[in-house]
C-alpha cells in the first residue's frame, strides 16, 4: 500500500498538496469564529451540486421554462426538496455574505496586505446577488418575471449605454427565448466560472496571508486539520439544518403551502401582476427605490448604489487609519441597519396594503389552479402552461363577469372576484344560473321581486313577475308539484355539470315537466318558444334554456328575438366589439359552473 | 505559509477528531448529493407508452399483392410535462401475407434502432446503418446481418371489416429477445 502510494506521489506530488491544504497554522488555535469563509464555500458547492442536477431536468424557452420547472416540482422524485435545497440556499447564501463581509470589516482583515484580497470578496458577493437574481427568472413564473423586468428596465435608465444594455441583457427588444437563454448561460455559466475563478484566488491569497486571528496568544497554535475542520464541518452541518428546515417549514408548521420553494402560475405577459416583488434581500432596494420621484430613479437604482458600493470599494485604503478603520466599521453597521430598516418597512408597507394581499392571494389561487390543470392526465399543451389558464373558464370567468357584467349583475352577491360593489345591483345574481334552486327562486312570488332576480329591473313589473305573484302564489298542492316539474325539466335543458346526477335520476319527472311546460293550464308557452314553432313569443326561448349554446347567443345578443327581444332591459350586446366569441364562451362556461 | 514539512504525529484525540469530521463534513454533502440522485434516477421509475391497438389504415390501401407499405402510427404521447394528442409516435409496414393475412412489422431495426428502408428489388427489408437484411416477413435474410433477432411483429386486428388496428409498441434494440419498451 506504501508503495503504490509512494508511486502515485511521485507522479502527482498529492502528500504536497494535501500538506499544504491541509496542514496551515492557526495562530491561537482553532476556533468558531472562523468558520464562516468554509460554510460559503459549502453553500457555494451545494448550488453548484443541486444546481447541475437541476440542469438536467431545466428547458429554457418560453414555452418550457415554467412547464421543466413545474414537472420538477411537482412530478418528479424528490423534484421539490432538490429545488428547495437550490432556493433556500441562495438565501442562505446571502445571510452568510453579509457576516462575513461584516466579520472582515470589524476585524479589519481588510488591511495590508489583505486589500486584494478583498476587493476579491466583494466580487463574489456581487457575483453571487448576480446569480440570486438571473436565478429568479429562470422558473418563467408570474413572480420571477415580473420582478425581473423591473430589475432589466433599471439597466435601462443607466445614461448613454442603458436602451442598448438592457436589449442585450433582454436578448432582444422584449421578453421571450432569448431573455431565458441568456439568463441561463449567465446563471449556469458565465457567472459560475467567475466565482470560482475568484474563489480559488481568494482562498490562496487567505492562505498566502494566513488567518486574520484574533488573540494569537490565548491558546497553543493548532492546525487546521483535525481541529479547525471539525468546527467547519459542524457549521456547515448546521448551515445544511437550517435549509432543510426552510424547506420543510409548511410541512414542520403545517402551513399548507408547497414543500421547497414556491412555483407561481406561468409568466403572462398580457395579465397584470400586482404581487410582483424581487426576493427578500433585494427588498431593501425596492423600498429605497420608492424615495425616489419620476425622473430621479437613476439616484436611487444606480448613483447612490454605486457610490455605497464604491465607498465599500475603497475600505481598505480608508481603513490605513484608526479613524477610517472606526468609518468602515460605523458604515458598515449602518449600512446593514439601513437594509434592515429598509426591508422591514417593505414588509410591514405590504402587510398594510390591502390590494396587494388580494393579488398575492389571486397569485396564490392561480398557482394552485394552473397545476390542477397541468397534472396528468391532462398535460401541458405544446403550446405551454399560460394557455391552461387563458382557457380556464374557472380563472377567466370572474375576471370577465367583474369587468362586464358586475355593473349590473351580481354573482352571489359579489363581482365574480370577490370583491362588493358599493351599488346595489339592478339585474339578477347569477349565481347558479338555470340550475333548479335558482329557477326555483325565480318561480317564488316573495323572491322574484327581490333584487336577486327582477328587483332592480324592469321586468319587475312586467308579464314575468305577474304572473308569479297572481297565479303562482295561488297554486294548490298538485299545481305546485307540476311547476316543481316544471323547473326540474326547464333546468335539464341546460345541462349544467353539477345537476348531471340529479337529472339523470330524475328523467321520469323531467319527461312530465317538459310535457307540463308546453301545455296550456301551466301557461309557459303563452310567452315562451319551448321546442315548437311560435309565431310571436315575448319571453326568452326555454328551447335548451340556460344550455352552453343558449347561453353564449345571449350574452352575445339579448336583444335578439330569441331572447328578449324589443323588451331586453339595457343588456348590451356582447358579441358587438365588446367581447370576443372566447371570452363569451368563458363567461358562459364559468357561469353554468363547465370546467375542469 | 505555515506548513510542516513532514505531518505532525497523530494522536488518538486526533483520530476521533478526524473521524468526526468526515462523518459530519460527508453528513452535510450528502443532503444535496443525495436529492439530486434521487431526481436523476426519476426515469428509472417511470413507465413508457404501453401498447395500445391503434387504427392504422383501411384495408383497401393496402396492395393486394403482399408488397408492404408503411404507415405512420398517430396516438397521444406524453413527453414529460407535455401531453400531445394524436401525433405520429412511430411506423409500421403492412403487407397482405399469401393466405391474406394481414401483417405488421415495426420499422425500427432490432439492432441498434435505425428505421430499416423496404427494397422492392431485393423483395425485402434492408437496415441503412449496418445492413441488416429481412425478409417480407420480417426473418433475418442473411446470416451476417448484425440484427440479433428478426423484424418485430405487432398484433393485428381487423375491425369493422375493413378497420387494420395495430397494437402499435417499441421492444429493446440489441437483444435476441423481444423485450417490450414500458
Amino acid at each position: 500500500m506504501k508503495a503504490l502510494l509512494d508511486w502515485l506521489d511521485q507522479r502527482t506530488g498529492y502528500r504536497r498538496i494535501v500538506r499544504y491544504t491541509l496542514y496551515e497554522n492557526i495562530p491561537g488555535g482553532a476556533r468558531w469564529r472562523y468558520v464562516w469563509g468554509s460554510t460559503l464555500v459549502f453553500t457555494l458547492t451545494i448550488q453548484v451540486i443541486t444546481g447541475i442536477f437541476l440542469w438536467m431536468a431545466y428547458s429554457p424557452s418560453s414555452q418550457t421554462a415554467w412547464e421543466s420547472v413545474y414537472y420538477i416540482q411537482h412530478e418528479m422524485t424528490g423534484g421539490w426538496l432538490l429545488r428547495g435545497i437550490h432556493h433556500f440556499t441562495a438565501s442562505v447564501m446571502n445571510v452568510l455574505l453579509v457576516l462575513h463581509l461584516m466579520q472582515v470589516v470589524i476585524d479589519g482583515a481588510y488591511r495590508a496586505p489583505r486589500e486584494m484580497n478583498f476587493w476579491f470578496g466583494l466580487g463574489l458577493f456581487l457575483l453571487v446577488l448576480a446569480l440570486s437574481l438571473t436565478g429568479y427568472l429562470l422558473p418563467w413564473d408570474q413572480k420571477g418575471y415580473w420582478a425581473t423586468k423591473v430589475a432589466t428596465n433599471i439597466a435601462a435608465i443607466v445614461p448613454w449605454i442603458g436602451p442598448m444594455l438592457q436589449r442585450l441583457v433582454v436578448g432582444g427588444a422584449d421578453y421571450g427565448h432569448h431573455t431565458l437563454t441568456r439568463f441561463f448561460a449567465l446563471h449556469a455559466g458565465v457567472l459560475p466560472a467567475a466565482v470560482v475563478v475568484l474563489l480559488v484566488w481568494h482562498i490562496f491569497l487567505f492562505r498566502r496571508h494566513g488567518i486574520t486571528a484574533k488573540d494569537p496568544k490565548r491558546r497553543p497554535d493548532e492546525y487546521f486539520w483535525p481541529d479547525q475542520v471539525l468546527k467547519d464541518a459542524v457549521a456547515c452541518l448546521a448551515v445544511m439544518a437550517a435549509i432543510l428546515f426552510l424547506v420543510l417549514r409548511p410541512w414542520l408548521f403545517g402551513t399548507g403551502e408547497d414543500l421547497g420553494a414556491e412555483l407561481g402560475a406561468p409568466a403572462d405577459p398580457s395579465e397584470t401582476y400586482s404581487a410582483a416583488r424581487p426576493e427578500w434581500y433585494f427588498l431593501f432596494l425596492f423600498e429605497f427605490l420608492k424615495f425616489f420621484s419620476g425622473g430621479t430613479e437613476i439616484w436611487g437604482a444606480i448613483i447612490i448604489p454605486g457610490l455605497i458600493l464604491g465607498v465599500i470599494f475603497l475600505m481598505p485604503i480608508i481603513g490605513r487609519w484608526q479613524l477610517g478603520h472606526l468609518f468602515n466599521v460605523g458604515l458598515s453597521v449602518s449600512l446593514l441597519a439601513g437594509a434592515i430598516l429598509l426591508t422591514y418597512l417593505a414588509i410591514t408597507h405590504d402587510q398594510r396594503n390591502t390590494s396587494y394581499q388580494v393579488a398575492v392571494q389571486e397569485a396564490r389561487r392561480n398557482a394552485v389552479r394552473v397545476r390542477a390543470l397541468a397534472r396528468p392526465p391532462r398535460g401541458i399543451p405544446l403550446t405551454g402552461a399560460v394557455n391552461l389558464l387563458r382557457d380556464d373558464p374557472l380563472t377567466q370567468g370572474p375576471k370577465l363577469f367583474s369587468k362586464n357584467c358586475a355593473g349590473c349583475h351580481r354573482y352571489d352577491g359579489h363581482d365574480g372576484t370577490g370583491a362588493k360593489p358599493a351599488e346595489e345591483p339592478t339585474a339578477a345574481d347569477l349565481k347558479g344560473f338555470a340550475s333548479r334552486e335558482w329557477l326555483s327562486g325565480l318561480m317564488d312570488p316573495s323572491r322574484i321581486p327581490t333584487l336577486h332576480y327582477f328587483g332592480g329591473t324592469k321586468f319587475k313589473d312586467g308579464r314575468m313577475a305577474r304572473f308569479v305573484a297572481r297565479d303562482v302564489a295561488k297554486y294548490s298542492p298538485e299545481n305546485k308539484e307540476k311547476l316543481r316539474k316544471v323547473v326540474v325539466a326547464l333546468s335539464a335543458e341546460a345541462k349544467l355539470k353539477s345537476q348531471y346526477a340529479a337529472d339523470k335520476q330524475d328523467s321520469q319527472a323531467i319527461d312530465e315537466g317538459r310535457t307540463l311546460i308546453a301545455t296550456e293550464d301551466m301557461r309557459c308557452t303563452e310567452c315562451h318558444k319551448f321546442y315548437q314553432h311560435d309565431e310571436d313569443p315575448t319571453g326568452p326561448d326555454l328551447t335548451g334554456y340556460g344550455s352552453r349554446q343558449w347561453l353564449i347567443d345571449c350574452i352575445g345578443d339579448p336583444g335578439h328575438a330569441r331572447f328578449y327581444g324589443k323588451r331586453n332591459d339595457r343588456m348590451p350586446a356582447f358579441a358587438q366589439d365588446r367581447l370576443d366569441a372566447r371570452s363569451i364562451s368563458l363567461l358562459a362556461d364559468w357561469l353554468r359552473g363547465d370546467w375542469y | 505559509m505555515d506548513q510542516p514539512e513532514r505531518l505532525p504525529k497523530p494522536g488518538r484525540r486526533d483520530f476521533l477528531k478526524k473521524a468526526g469530521s468526515v462523518f459530519v463534513g460527508g453528513l452535510a454533502a450528502t443532503v444535496p448529493m443525495a436529492a439530486g440522485f434521487t431526481v436523476f434516477v426519476d426515469p428509472l421509475r417511470r413507465q413508457g407508452q404501453n401498447g395500445d391497438f391503434v387504427r392504422v389504415a383501411s384495408i383497401e390501401s393496402l396492395p393486394a399483392d403482399g408488397v408492404p407499405r408503411r404507415f405512420s402510427i398517430v396516438a397521444d404521447r406524453s413527453d414529460a410535462w407535455n401531453k400531445s394528442m394524436q401525433v405520429p409516435v412511430g411506423a409500421v409496414y403492412l403487407r397482405r401475407s399469401a393466405d391474406q393475412k394481414i401483417e405488421a412489422l415495426n420499422v425500427v431495426c432490432p439492432h441498434l434502432g435505425c428505421f430499416v428502408d423496404y427494397l422492392a428489388g431485393e423483395k425485402g427489408f434492408s437496415c441503412p446503418c449496418h445492413n441488416s437484411k429481412f425478409g417480407l416477413d420480417g426473418r433475418l435474410a442473411d446470416p451476417k446481418s448484425p440484427s440479433p433477432r428478426p423484424l418485430d411483429t405487432l398484433e393485428v386486428e381487423l375491425r369493422n371489416g375493413t378497420e387494420i388496428w395495430v397494437k402499435f409498441r417499441n421492444f429493446l434494440a440489441g437483444h435476441a429477445e423481444k423485450i417490450p419498451v414500458s
